[in-house]
């Protein structure tokens, strides 16, 4: 990809690796074990509730299809319509673009912060460096967000909940080092900790001029940009400062207000389980006297239209970014989110930062390899992305593009080749089972050699028996002649 | 009766068809014992063997059979996995009905083959997993087994969603004299096993492991039952690894067991 698409993380080591340290911090996993299992029992109650759930998800599908088969016309009408109404929109086409437009409008403004709705979209493109390179301070309100931006270092882990790698302790401590308006004796309780973010907060949003945000739905057919969030700030930041410049992906558009309709019940109760999110915000253009005097919509490409031309990969590009596929994955909830080296974690982001990076780097091209295939995911989608059909086609291109896993290779030819001959498979199974004494006691092996080590580190492994199936069935006449069948 | 076919558009062979043409004389009927449990498991294979022929069913095993490719497939080694998808059909192709003891391989079969290979898709559709060709084909549950033990059952990832056999293998179960049939606590997360996922991912595939073994134990069973024996070899390796005396045993070896000749 070209230097401008998403950035990898600096130094991201591939996927397993990352995920080893992870499993092995146990407040992590007891962190995130806890809350993945909270919010699943919580959306299965909130989906079950629906009884017209699968046709629900059924129709979210076919718009958004229908929106990818017919993308330029929609996004040339959003564009139309956004312009009509008072708006300028601004075409990027990598993530290095969208963050040049960006840095430029404010700018333009002369100021030097801005606050922050949050975004996957600018998450995306790494805008809150650019800015900060820029000289330009960005102020996160989401209140995960926030505390991800005052934690030294750290990075969102989550789509929905970008701090659910940490507990309310830790948000304590984090509060109390980096939030100078942080009241004396700070406690770990959430009422306060809320109310400690909310004073410190507010001050951002009343002497904010420039607001960014991200759009989760853009309705083409008015021009009219949808906001759902929970906590209030971004309706705030929509509506407080002076200019307002919105990120969105070129995937978010929809056709018509009864198409979000769909996704207004679909969204809330896959990503919060909540049968309404408390704050839905929506803009058309710019209302003299009313809300921001200037807006500015930017829309991103950034790997999405190459990601489109994958027949099978395009249904990456339906994600309305829920996360009820990170809450359900068993992989997720012990490697957390940081191991997948993106802002997009979990099976999502295994099939969508490949796809939108290209497969060139170490943990890019492990992250198709980043699940069991257990299907869960699937199951839970609200826009019905066969993300475990993703990640097999994905691995498949992984290994057409070129010489990874020498040693895998090799075995994988050698398999391939013992188990298209009968023959061959039967020599194989004799060998195994002429090694079942040397190679194992009571039945089971204790110690594998080589990359079988990686099994057996952990899990015994069956001998071979006495004989195979097939050679009993030889001996046997499928066990007619075996008298105690 | 059609059944829905989950993941890809298709739709399964009728099942009342198949049913017919096993109630009358002429049916073929073929075990695919699957490369796992033919090269480590046999007596899943056997169990089979007798468990049908106890049910007035005669098995045959075309020895032309392989593997039915998945391995390689989930793996991203397409190309070597075409082949095993045509040997699969040309071995198979004589039959009317082909069983295998593998949730797993089933799906593989009836989901990819015929997207693979196309000229596959008659054979595939013919493929049925175990509890789904008792209970849908043959249509019965209580198959005369008996089996007094402690017995919790772990719901493999590709039994439950991807062939979606619900709860066929517990109606089978529920049926066999003297079990003590025990609920598995977070049955249907996935046990880590994945394939050569275990491989590449050992440190999360292993930690799925433990935390699946731990369930287990916690039941008290001293049997683990499963549709699958790559699940039960993952499983089990973990629990033997700790000691644990649970003991992984496929559904068709509790389904084969009578008081006559147990497990």
């Amino acid at each position: 990809m070209s230097d401008g698409a998403m950035p990898t993380y600096v130094g991201m080591p591939s996927f397993p690796d990352a995920a080893r340290e992870a499993v092995g911090d146990r407040r992590l996993r007891a962190n995130l074990g806890r809350a993945t299992a909270t919010i699943r029992a919580k959306r299965a109650g909130a989906v079950a509730e629906l009884d017209d759930w699968a046709a629900l998800r059924e129709s979210g599908k076919q718009i958004k299809d229908h929106v990818l088969a017919n993308l330029g016309h929609y996004l040339r009408l959003l564009e139309r319509r956004v312009t009509e109404a008072g708006g300028t929109v601004h075409w990027a086409r990598d993530a290095a673009e969208a963050n040049a437009v960006v840095t430029r409008l404010v700018r333009a403004t002369g100021e030097r912060e801005v606050v922050k709705v949050k975004s996957m979209a600018t998450q995306e493109t790494g805008l809150n460096e650019a800015l900060a390179d820029a000289g330009i301070a960005a102020y996160e309100t989401d209140l995960a967000e926030l505390i991800v931006q005052l934690g030294d270092g750290d990075r969102p882990s989550h789509i929905l909940v970008p701090a659910i790698h940490r507990n309310r302790s830790e948000i304590r401590d984090v509060f109390r080092r980096a939030m100078p308006d942080a009241p004396e004796g700070l406690t770990d309780a959430p009422a306060e900790l809320a109310e400690a973010s909310r004073r410190h907060l507010r001050a951002k949003f009343l002497s904010a001029k420039v607001a960014v945000s991200g759009v989760n739905f853009a309705v083409a057919d008015t021009g009219t940009l949808v906001v759902l969030e929970s906590e209030g700030n971004g309706r705030m930041c929509l509506t407080l400062p002076e200019t307002l410049i919105s990120v969105m992906g070129v995937e978010k558009v929809i056709p018509t207000w009864r198409d979000l309709e769909v996704f207004l019940q679909l969204l809330p109760r896959s990503s919060t389980a909540e049968r309404m999110n408390p704050y839905t915000s929506s803009w058309t253009g710019v209302t003299p006297g009313d809300g921001p005097r200037d807006f500015h919509l930017v829309l991103l490409d950034n790997g999405r239209t190459d990601t489109l031309a994958d027949e099978v990969g395009r249904q990456a590009l339906r994600c309305i970014r829920c996360s009820a596929c990170l809450n359900v994955c068993p992989v997720y909830a012990r490697a957390g989110g940081h191991a997948y080296g993106s802002p997009y974690p979990g099976p999502i982001g295994a099939i969508l930062s490949p796809q939108i990076r290209g497969i060139g780097s170490d943990v890019d091209a492990s992250l198709p390899y980043a699940s069991s295939l257990c299907g869960a995911c699937f199951d839970v989608c609200p826009v019905a992305i066969d993300i475990p059909e993703v990640l097999v086609h994905l691995r498949a291109r992984a290994v057409e593009s070129g010489p990874r896993h020498p040693l895998e290779r090799a075995a994988m030819g050698a398999a391939g080749w013992a188990l298209r001959s009968p023959a061959r498979l039967a020599l194989a199974q004799r060998v195994a089972s002429a090694s079942r004494n040397v190679v194992g006691r009571g039945g089971r092996i204790r110690r594998l050699p080589g990359p079988l080590k990686a099994w057996s580190a952990t899990r015994d492994a069956p001998a071979p028996p006495p004989e195979s199936f097939r050679a009993w069935w030889a001996r046997t006449d499928g066990g007619r002649t075996e008298e105690d069948s | 009766m059609a059944i829905p076919w989950p993941w890809g558009g298709l739709r399964w062979r009728s099942a009342e068809n198949v049913r017919r043409a096993v109630a009358g004389l002429r049916v073929r009927v073929a075990i695919f014992v699957t490369c796992v449990n033919d090269t480590l498991y046999p007596g899943t294979g056997k169990a089979v063997v007798r468990l049908l022929r106890r049910l007035g069913h005669d098995v045959g095993f075309p020895a032309a059979q392989t593997c039915c490719g998945q391995m390689h497939f989930n793996t991203g080694y397409r190309a070597q996995a075409v082949p095993l998808v045509k040997g699969f059909a040309d071995a198979f192709a004589p039959y009317d009905a082909v069983v295998t003891p593998s949730a797993s391989c089933a799906a593989m079969v009836r989901e990819w083959h015929p997207r693979l290979v196309p000229a596959a898709s008659g054979t595939a559709s013919r493929v049925y997993e175990l509890s789904e060709f008792l209970v849908d084909v043959l249509g019965v549950t209580d198959v005369g087994a008996s089996y007094p033990h402690r017995v919790t059952y772990h719901p493999t990832c590709h039994s439950l969603r991807l062939l979606r056999v619900g709860d066929r293998p517990l109606r089978l179960l529920r049926e066999v004299r003297g079990i003590d049939l025990v609920e598995l606590p977070g049955a249907d997360e996935c046990c880590g096993f994945g394939g050569t996922f275990a491989l590449k991912n050992p440190a999360v595939s292993s930690a799925m492991g433990a935390d699946k073994a731990a369930q287990v134990r916690a039941t008290g069973a001293g049997t683990l039952c499963a549709a699958d024996n790559s699940c039960l070899m993952h499983i089990g390796g973990t629990l033997s690894r700790a000691g644990a005396s649970v003991r992984p045993v496929h559904l068709a070896e509790i389904l084969a067991a009578t008081e006559g000749a147990p497990a």
